[in-house]
C-alpha cells in the first residue's frame, strides 16, 4: 500500500505549526496506524529529518498514551479503537490521511502530535477517590455488591483517559471522562460516604479547564471504549442533588 | 562469597510467624517525626503507586517521579487476567501455604521461602484494600467475589475485572495516590525521567533526573530511595511490555553499586499474536485462558501450504496432547513455548510468515456452542480479528511465544532493601518472589504487597536512625557530579551524529538476545550473543543517529539513553545465563535436559540466587551467589506427563 | 506555555473562578447547573410552545372560537384575580424562562469558545453530532429574531396592517396575506422545530433522566414532539396564505 500523510509539526508549545506533506510507500496492511508513523519517523531519521513525536506506550489499547485527530475523528475511523489498535487495512490503497493533535486549552500542546494532558490528573486530585488508607480494609466479602451495580462501575472504570472525548466534543467538554470517574465510584458502595463532595469537587475542577457539554455524544461514538453518555446523565443527577442536600442527613433512609 | 552487605535478612522462626515477628523487631518511626523524613519514589506502577500512597498516608514526605505523563499510565495498567490471593471462597482447599507451596515450585525453586510465605500471607489483605479502594471486581449474582482458575492452577484463587484488571488494580492505587498529591503529601514530577542514582557515603541520597519536555537536567534528595521501576522485557525488543518499559533505573542503580540478581530469569508467554511484518514494534497477550478451551496444533507435514480447513484431522499434530497426554494443552508456560518452537523451527509454523501454531477454538465452539464461547472469550476474538484481519470463529487463530515478564532484577533483602542501604527495590524491578518462574496472576499481588504493606512496614527500619539528619543538598559534589555525567551522556548521544537511527539499534539486540538467549539457550549461542552485543554497542556509540537537541521535547532521545543501557544490560544477561549451567523455569540451556527434552535442574550446585556487582565498564562483573534453603517446599522434579 | 512537569497544569481557566458566594451565585457559576436551568427553562417553553398551537390551531374552527379563546385567556383567573392578571403571571415566568435559557446559553456559548481556542485545522468528520445539535445556536437565534417579529406583529401591532387588538382572528389573516412574512413564519417555525427535536432530547440529559428502560423513548419523545409542534405551527401560516379561511 502508498499513503499520503498530511501530519501537523510543531517544534514547541509557542510555535504556530503546519501540516507537511508526506509519502510513505510499502505499507502492510497489517501494520498498526503507529507502526506506520514507525516507518515514517524511520525514514525521516535517514533523511536527516527530526522524527514526528507522539505519544504512546502499550499500543494495547489500555494506558491512553496515544492520541492522534485522524481525518477529523479521533483515534480515526473505526469505533472502539484506540489509535495503536487501528490498522492500515482499514485504509484504502492511495489515501491520504491527515493527522492533527488534540486540540483543546486544556491540552497545549507539546510538540507535534504530543498534548499535555495533565488537567485529567487535576479532576482525579480533587476528589477522584475513596478515602480508604492502607490497612483500613474490611473482609472484602462483608459488603456484596449486585453483580448489575459491578458491571455498571465497570464499565464506567474502563475508561482509559486518552482525552478522545475532549479531543471530540465540539466544545472540548471532559464530561464523558470525568462521568466515567464519578460514577464509577460513585454506584459502587464503598463510594457512598464521599458520593455528594466528590461529585462536586471534580465538577467543579473540570469546569475549571473544558468547556460543557450540549449533548452531541460525539464523545460516546470516540471513546475507544465505547463509554455510554448514560453516565453523563448521571452524574448531572448527582451534582444537581448534591446541591440541594443537607448532606448531614446523607445515609439516612429518604 | 557473602559480604557484610549481602545479608537476606530473613528473621528467624517457624515460617508463618516471620513477617510479624520481623514487624515487632523493626524500628518504628514516630508518627509526629514521620514527615521529617524525605522519601523518593521512582515509578508509579502498581508497584511504586502502592508504595507512594501509603508511604504518604503514614506522613512521610513522598516525591513521585515517573517518566509517564500520568501515573496511571505505568505499565502495570496492561495486566489482563488477573491477581492471585489465598482467600479460599471457592472451598475447593486454597490456603496460604498452598499459595506459598505453588509459588515456589512454579518457580522452580529458585525463591527465597521466607518472602513467598509472606506475599501469600499479604496476598489476602491485597484483595481487602482493592475492594474498599472501589476496584470492580468480577462478581457472582449474589454479591460476592468471583474467581477463576489461571494458568494451570488448581485452584481457583484468581481475582478479576474483565480483561482489565491491571488497569483496575493501578487505578485504584493512582486514585489512592491522587489523593495523597491533593493532600500535598506527595509531590508529582511526571514526564521525568531518572537517569542516575546517587551515593554518599555508601549510602543512597537522591536520585539524577531529566525533564523529558524541557530536557532540564534536575537532583532530587531524600533518605531513601524506592525504585519501582518494572521489568526489563524490552531487552528483546519485540515483547508483551509497553513500548517505553526499560532497564534504565536499575541499570543505573547497578552502575552505582546495586546489585542485579538473576537476570536470565525471563518469563516466555506460549500465547502471543505473531509479528505479522518487518515493522512489527510489539507483541500483543492472548489471555492464557484460552489454552482452556483451545487445541495446539500444526500441520503434520512441513511447509503444508494448505489453509486451517483444508487439513484433515488425520495430517494434523496436536503436538501438546500428544507429548503431555495428562496436562495437554495446559502444561506451563514455559514448557508450551518451547513445544512452539520447536514446531517452528521444524518447519510447521502456520501463517504467512510461518510462524505461529494454531490455537483451535473451533472444535469447542461446535461442543460448547457459540454463545458459551462468546461469553467466555469474546473480547479476545474482537481484539484478535482488530490486529490480525482474520475471524478467529471461523479459522484458528495463530500463536507464537513472546518475551513477557522478567524475574530478575535488583538483589534485595527481605526488607526489600538493596545491598545499597537506603535504596529499596519493588515490584518486577527487584529479583525477589517468582524465582524461576512466574505463576500466572502472581506480579500484580507481588507489586501491591511490596507497595502496600511490605515496604511501609520496612523502611522504619532504615529510617529511624537517620532522625535529626536532613537530606543531603542537592548542590552538594555528590549531586553536581552525577548532574554532569547525565549531561554529558546526553550530550554524547547527540554528538555521535551517525546514520543509524536508535531503533535499529533496539531492533539488532533484540535479534541476538531471541536468537542465542531466547527459549533455548546454549553455551555456543550464549558465546556468540556476548561476542555480537559488545560489537554492536560499540558501532552505537560510533554510528547511532540522534536528531534534534536536548532542550526540548525529544523522544529520539529518550530512547537512546534507554537502549544504550540495554546495550550494556543484554550482555549481563547474557553471562548470568551462561554461568546458570541447569535449566530452571524459564532458563533453558540445550545442554541440560532430559532424554524426552525436558528441563534439568541441578539443585546441588544452581540453587543460589545469582548477584552480579558492577567493576567498571571494562572489567568484568562479579557473581555473588545467596544460597537457598527449603526448609518447607522441598524441591522435586516437575513432571507434566 | 512551556510547562514544567510536576507543577500544576498552566491550562488556562475557562470558567469563572469559584470564590465565596452565596449559594445560588456558585451554584449559577457551574456548566452544569446551567446546562440544568437550560433544561428546566427548556421545559416551561415546551410546555408554553404546545399550548400557543393548541390555542392557535382554534383559527381553523372559525373566527369566534379563537377570539373568543384570546379573550378566555384575559379573563383566566377570574373572579379571584382582576383582568389579566394570571395571564401576566404566566408572562412573566415565560419571560424568566427566556432570559435564563438565552443567558445561559449566551454563557456556555462563550465558555465553550474559550476552552478550544484553537480550531482544528483539517475539517472535522462528525460521528454522532446531528445537524440539530449544531446548529442550536443559529436555530436558536432564529427563533429569537422571529420571536421579535412575532409579538411586534401579532402581541403589539407594530409591523400588522390595520392591527386591532383583540380580534386575532383578523390580525392572523392579515398578517399571512402577506406571502414573504406566510415564508418568514414557516421558516423560523421549522428552526424551531429543529431546535426543539434536539432540546427534548438534550434536556433528559441535562436533568440527569437515565433510566435504560425509558431511555430509548427520549429520542422518540423528542421527534414526536417536535413534529408535533412543527406540523401544527406549520399548518396555519401555510393554510391561511393557501386560503383555506373557514
Ligand atoms: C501484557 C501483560 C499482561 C500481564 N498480565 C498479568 C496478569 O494478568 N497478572 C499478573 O499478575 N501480572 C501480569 N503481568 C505482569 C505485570 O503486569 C507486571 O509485572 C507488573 O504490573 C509490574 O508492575 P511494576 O509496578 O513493578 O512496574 P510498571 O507497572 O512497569 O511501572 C514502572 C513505572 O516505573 C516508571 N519508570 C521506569 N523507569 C523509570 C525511570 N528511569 N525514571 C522514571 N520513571 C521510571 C514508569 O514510568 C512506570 O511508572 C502482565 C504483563 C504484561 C506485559
Ligand atoms: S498506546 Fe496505549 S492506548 Fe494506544
Amino acid at each position: 500500500m502508498k499513503v499520503t500523510l498530511n501530519v501537523w509539526r510543531q517544534g514547541g508549545p509557542s510555535d504556530s505549526g503546519a501540516f507537511q506533506i508526506y509519502e510513505v510507500d510499502d505499507v502492510s496492511p497489517d501494520m498498526s496506524f503507529l507502526e506506520l508513523f514507525d516507518v515514517l519517523n524511520e525514514r525521516l531519521i535517514t533523511k536527516g529529518e527530526e522524527p514526528v513525536a507522539f505519544d504512546h506506550d502499550c499500543r494495547e489499547g489500555i494506558c491512553g498514551s496515544c492520541s492522534m485527530m485522524i481525518n477529523g475523528r479521533a483515534h480515526g475511523p473505526e469505533r472502539g479503537t484506540a489509535t495503536c489498535q487501528l490498522h492500515m487495512r482499514k485504509f484504502e490503497d492511495g489515501a491520504t490521511i491527515t493527522v492533527e493533535p488534540w486540540r483543546a486549552a486544556a491540552f497545549p500542546i507539546i510538540k507535534d502530535l504530543c498534548v499535555d494532558r495533565s488537567a485529567f490528573d487535576r479532576i482525579i486530585e480533587s476528589g477522584g477517590y475513596i478515602t480508604a488508607p492502607t490497612g483500613t480494609a474490611q473482609e472484602a466479602n462483608l459488603t456484596p455488591v449486585p453483580k448489575e451495580v459491578a458491571d455498571a462501575a465497570m464499565d464506567a472504570a474502563a475508561c482509559i483517559g486518552c482525552g478522545a472525548c475532549v479531543a471530540a466534543c465540539p466544545n472540548s467538554a471532559a464530561q464523558l471522562f470525568t462521568a466515567a470517574k464519578i460514577e464509577h465510584l460513585n454506584l459502587l458502595p464503598q463510594g457512598q460516604p464521599e458520593r455528594w463532595s466528590r461529585v462536586v469537587a471534580m465538577v467543579d475542577e473540570m469546569e475549571r479547564f473544558f468547556g460543557s457539554c450540549t449533548n452531541h455524544g460525539e464523545c460516546e461514538s470516540a471513546c475507544p471504549k465505547e463509554i455510554s453518555i448514560d453516565f453523563i446523565a448521571l452524574m448531572n443527577r448527582d451534582y444537581i442533588r448534591a446541591q440541594f442536600k443537607q448532606r448531614r442527613l446523607t445515609g439516612q433512609k429518604s | 562469597m557473602t559480604e557484610a552487605n549481602f545479608e537476606s535478612h530473613v528473621p528467624a522462626g517457624p515460617i508463618e510467624e516471620k513477617w510479624d515477628h520481623h514487624k515487632f523487631d523493626v524500628k518504628l518511626v514516630n508518627p509526629a517525626n514521620r514527615r521529617k523524613f524525605r522519601v523518593i519514589v521512582v515509578g508509579s506502577g502498581l508497584a511504586g503507586a502502592s508504595a507512594a500512597a501509603t508511604l504518604g498516608e503514614l506522613g512521610y514526605e513522598v516525591t513521585m517521579i515517573t517518566f509517564h505523563d500520568s501515573p496511571r499510565r505505568a505499565h502495570s495498567i496492561a495486566a489482563q487476567g488477573g491477581i492471585n490471593a489465598a482467600k479460599n471462597y471457592r472451598n475447593d482447599g486454597d490456603s496460604v501455604y498452598r499459595l506459598f507451596y505453588d509459588t515456589v515450585k512454579g518457580g522452580d525453586y529458585r525463591s527465597r521461602e521466607a518472602n513467598v510465605y509472606r506475599l501469600a500471607q499479604l496476598s489476602v489483605n491485597i484483595i481487602d484494600q482493592c475492594v474498599a479502594q472501589g476496584v470492580p471486581f468480577a462478581r457472582e449474582y449474589g454479591g460476592l467475589l468471583d474467581n477463576r482458575s489461571f494458568g494451570g492452577a488448581q485452584v481457583s484463587r484468581t481475582f478479576y475485572a474483565r480483561g482489565q484488571t491491571g488497569q483496575q488494580l493501578l487505578l485504584g492505587a493512582y486514585q489512592a495516590l491522587a489523593r495523597q498529591i491533593h493532600l500535598g503529601n506527595v509531590t508529582l514530577h511526571e514526564r521525568t525521567e531518572m537517569l542516575d542514582l546517587v551515593i554518599k557515603d555508601g549510602k543512597a541520597v537522591g536520585v539524577v533526573t531529566r525533564n523529558l519536555v524541557s530536557g532540564a537536567v534536575r537532583s532530587f534528595s531524600g533518605h531513601a530511595v524506592v525504585l519501582a521501576t518494572g521489568g526489563y522485557s524490552n531487552v528483546f525488543f519485540l515483547s508483551t511490555n509497553a513500548k517505553n518499559s526499560n532497564v534504565t533505573a536499575i541499570w543505573r542503580a547497578h552502575k552505582r553499586g546495586a546489585y542485579l540478581a538473576n537476570p536470565c530469569f525471563t518469563q516466555i508467554h506460549p500465547t502471543c499474536i505473531p509479528a505479522s511484518d518487518d515493522f512489527q514494534s510489539k507483541l500483543t497477550l492472548m489471555s492464557e485462558s484460552l489454552r482452556n478451551d483451545g487445541q495446539i496444533w500444526v500441520p503434520a507435514q512441513t511447509d503444508d501450504p494448505r489453509s486451517a480447513d483444508q487439513i484433515p484431522e488425520t495430517e494434523r499434530d496436536y503436538y501438546l496432547e500428544r507429548r503431555y497426554p495428562a496436562f495437554g494443552n495446559l502444561v506451563p508456560r514455559d514448557v508450551a513455548s518451547r513445544a512452539s518452537k520447536k514446531e517452528v523451527d521444524a518447519g510447521r509454523g502456520v501463517g504467512p510468515l510461518k510462524n505461529g501454531v494454531y490455537l483451535d477454538l473451533t472444535g469447542a465452539i461446535s461442543r460448547l456452542g457459540r454463545d458459551v464461547i462468546d461469553e467466555r472469550y469474546d473480547n479476545l476474538m474482537q481484539m484478535y480479528e482488530r490486529i490480525t484481519g482474520e475471524d478467529p470463529y471461523k479459522q484458528p487463530m495463530r500463536i507464537y511465544p513472546a518475551v513477557h515478564y522478567t524475574m530478575g532484577g535488583s538483589w534485595v533483602d527481605y526488607n526489600l532493601m538493596s545491598n545499597v542501604p537506603g535504596l529499596y527495590v519493588l515490584g518486577e524491578a527487584n529479583f525477589s518472589d517468582h524465582g524461576a518462574n512466574r505463576l500466572g496472576a502472581s506480579a500484580l499481588m507481588q507489586g501491591l504487597a511490596d507497595g502496600y504493606f511490605v515496604l511501609p512496614a520496612t523502611i522504619g527500619d532504615y529510617l529511624a536512625p537517620l532522625l535529626g539528619s536532613d537530606p543531603v543538598p542537592t548542590d552538594d559534589p555528590v549531586f553536581t557530579q552525577s548532574e554532569a555525567d547525565v549531561t554529558d551522556q546526553v550530550r554524547q548521544m547527540l554528538s555521535v551524529k551517525g546514520t543509524r537511527s536508535v531503533d535499529w539499534f533496539h531492533r539488532e539486540l533484540g535479534k541476538i538476545m531471541w536468537e542465542h538467549c531466547g527459549m533455548a539457550r546454549s553455551r555456543e549461542s550464549l558465546e556468540k550473543a556476548l561476542a555480537e552485543i559488545p560489537a554492536l554497542r560499540e558501532e552505537f556509540w560510533r554510528n547511532v543517529r540522534v536528531l534534534g537537541e536536548n532542550e526540548s521535547f525529544n523522544q529520539s532521545l529518550e530512547k537512546a539513553g534507554r537502549v544504550a543501557d540495554f546495550l550494556e544490560f543484554g550482555e549481563l544477561l547474557c553471562l548470568d545465563a551462561l554461568q546458570r549451567e541447569e535449566s530452571c523455569g524459564g532458563h533453558f540451556r540445550l545442554e541440560h535436559q532430559t532424554e524426552d527434552g525436558e528441563a534439568m535442574r541441578d539443585d546441588d550446585n544452581f540453587s543460589y540466587v545469582g548477584a552480579w556487582e558492577y567493576k567498571g565498564a571494562d572489567t568484568a562483573p562479579e557473581l555473588h551467589k545467596e544460597p537457598l534453603e527449603f526448609e518447607y517446599a522441598h524441591p522435586t522434579q516437575r513432571s507434566y506427563k | 506555555m512551556t510547562k514544567v512537569a510536576g507543577e500544576l497544569t498552566d491550562a488556562p481557566n475557562v470558567n469563572v473562578p469559584r470564590r465565596k458566594a452565596p449559594f445560588i451565585v456558585t451554584f449559577y457559576r457551574s456548566a452544569v447547573a446551567k446546562k440544568w436551568l437550560m433544561a428546566v427553562s427548556g421545559i416551561i417553553l415546551l410546555g408554553y410552545v404546545l399550548a400557543h398551537m393548541v390555542g392557535n390551531l382554534k383559527v381553523f374552527l372559525g373566527k369566534d372560537e379563537i377570539n373568543e379563546y384570546a379573550d378566555w385567556l384575559r379573563r383566566l383567573g377570574e373572579p379571584a384575580f382582576p383582568r389579566e392578571v394570571v395571564l401576566w403571571g404566566m408572562r412573566t415566568v415565560l419571560i424568566a424562562a427566556f432570559v435564563i435559557h438565552i443567558v445561559a446559553a449566551y454563557q456556555l456559548t462563550m465558555i465553550n469558545r474559550r476552552a478550544r481556542p484553537t480550531q482544528y485545522k483539517s475539517p472535522r468528520d462528525y460521528a454522532a453530532a446531528s445537524f440539530a445539535s449544531r446548529t442550536m445556536r443559529w436555530t436558536g437565534v432564529i427563533v429569537l429574531l422571529f420571536l421579535i417579529f412575532h409579538l411586534l406583529d401579532l402581541t403589539f401591532g407594530t409591523v400588522n396592517p390595520g392591527y386591532v387588538g383583540g380580534n386575532v382572528y383578523r390580525n392572523l389573516i392579515a398578517s399571512f396575506d402577506r406571502v414573504p412574512v406566510a415564508v418568514a413564519y414557516i421558516v423560523a417555525n421549522l428552526a424551531l422545530g429543529i431546535h426543539i427535536f434536539h432540546g427534548a432530547w438534550s434536556m433528559f440529559q441535562s436533568l440527569g433522566f437515565n433510566n435504560p428502560r425509558y431511555n430509548p423513548w427520549r429520542r422518540t419523545f423528542a421527534i414526536g414532539f417536535a413534529g408535533l409542534i412543527t406540523t401544527g405551527n406549520v399548518a396555519i401560516p401555510l393554510l391561511i396564505t393557501a386560503g383555506v379561511r373557514p
